[in-house]
């Protein structure tokens, strides 16, 4: 898996790229929480689009995440969700906790 | 049948796992087919530096189902053993999705199946080896004939063992979903997505039964391309 952060208006991408299994999900999250705890970033975008899989290890980390951001006031924004992705969030009954766009346009419109 | 398709299937293994290692060159393969005598025929792949060894071949055998009361001939599509390295995981999603597609499960089928195998060995990882890496755990992959009372169309059969601690049985449960809390949804996930899951410990092993029963839409599509390898 490989994490790519630019900046984009108000805050940083966060692009993914890969599984978010067991064995990456560890690096997300230590990328995730640096954003928003330690740099203190009020809008954090992860673009998912080259997300092929995640789990719930990965979910895990995005709820920790989102908890993070509401603990610092900042937002936490996804987009390009794929089929697998929106299916787990689905299952875990978390897409509405989220804040999901379709495009990076629309997230970062928003 | 789908045995035959999987043995066809085995010997493409090589150009699916090239594929994956393809994604990930850090990793080597190494290919020794051993092929045995008599109605078993059976390829074996090595795959250096993941501890993975895949068996694809056909194999029947009759099995004891449920309470041992009823037999139900399971035809072995695939067995891998590996050891508890999260790195390993990508390789058996990819393994067992190709799996589920010879099998012509439909597409949000094959992805749950793949799901929950994984699911599976990261709880088995986590929780049953402490998340140290090294451990052994077995999968193998039954075809079920169809016909019977709950598989009309028969289905896809999982069983993984580990040697690991024992799951306590309040872990077997899972979480409310109402909590927003990390952790605790992959069991959640595996009841969601497979037909049948059945834990039990036997001989100081833990089992995980998991079965998938092809639907009639799948099976029609099974059934017209009986015979080819997709």
């Amino acid at each position: 898996m490989q994490i790519d952060a630019r900046p984009a208006t108000g805050g940083t991408i966060l692009d993914i790229i890969g599984d978010i299994d067991l064995a990456h999900s560890p690096a997300m999250r230590k990328a995730l929480l640096q954003e928003i705890r330690e740099k203190k970033t009020p809008k954090v975008f992860l673009n998912l689009e080259k997300v092929r899989y995640i789990d719930s290890s990965g979910i895990a980390s995005l709820v920790e995440g989102l908890k993070a951001s509401r603990d610092q006031g900042s937002r936490l924004i996804l987009y390009g969700l794929s089929k697998t992705v929106r299916e787990v969030m689905e299952l875990s009954r978390l897409q509405k906790i989220f804040e999901i766009h379709d495009s990076e346009a629309q997230a970062l419109a928003s | 049948m789908a045995a035959r398709e999987f043995t066809r299937y085995g010997s493409n293994l090589r150009r699916v796992m090239a594929k994956y290692f393809g994604c990930h060159g850090a990793w080597n393969m190494a290919l020794s087919p051993r092929r045995a005598t008599g109605t078993q025929r059976s390829s074996h792949t090595n795959l250096a530096g993941t501890g993975v060894r895949v068996r694809g071949g056909r194999v029947s055998k009759n099995r004891a189902k449920g309470r041992g009361k009823t037999q139900s001939k399971l035809e072995m599509l695939l067995k891998l053993e590996l050891q508890s390295n999260p790195e390993a995981l990508c390789l058996v999603r990819a393994t067992v999705e190709r799996a589920a597609e010879v099998m012509h499960f439909q597409d949000s089928e094959t992805r749950a199946i793949v799901r929950s195998v994984d699911e599976a060995l990261a709880n088995v990882i986590r929780h049953a080896y402490g998340g140290r890496p090294g451990h052994p755990i077995e999968m193998s992959c039954y075809k079920m004939p169809g016909g019977e009372q709950k598989s009309a169309q028969g289905g896809i059969e999982i069983l993984l063992a580990d040697k690991g601690v024992p799951a306590k049985p309040e872990r077997l449960k899972g979480r409310a979903l109402d909590e927003i809390r990390p952790g605790g949804l992959g069991l959640h996930f595996i009841r969601q997505s497979m037909d049948e899951v059945e834990f039990s410990r036997k001989k100081g092993k833990n089992l995980l039964r998991m079965v998938k029963y092809l639907t009639p839409t799948s099976f029609a599509a099974h059934q017209k391309e009986n015979g080819k390898c997709r």
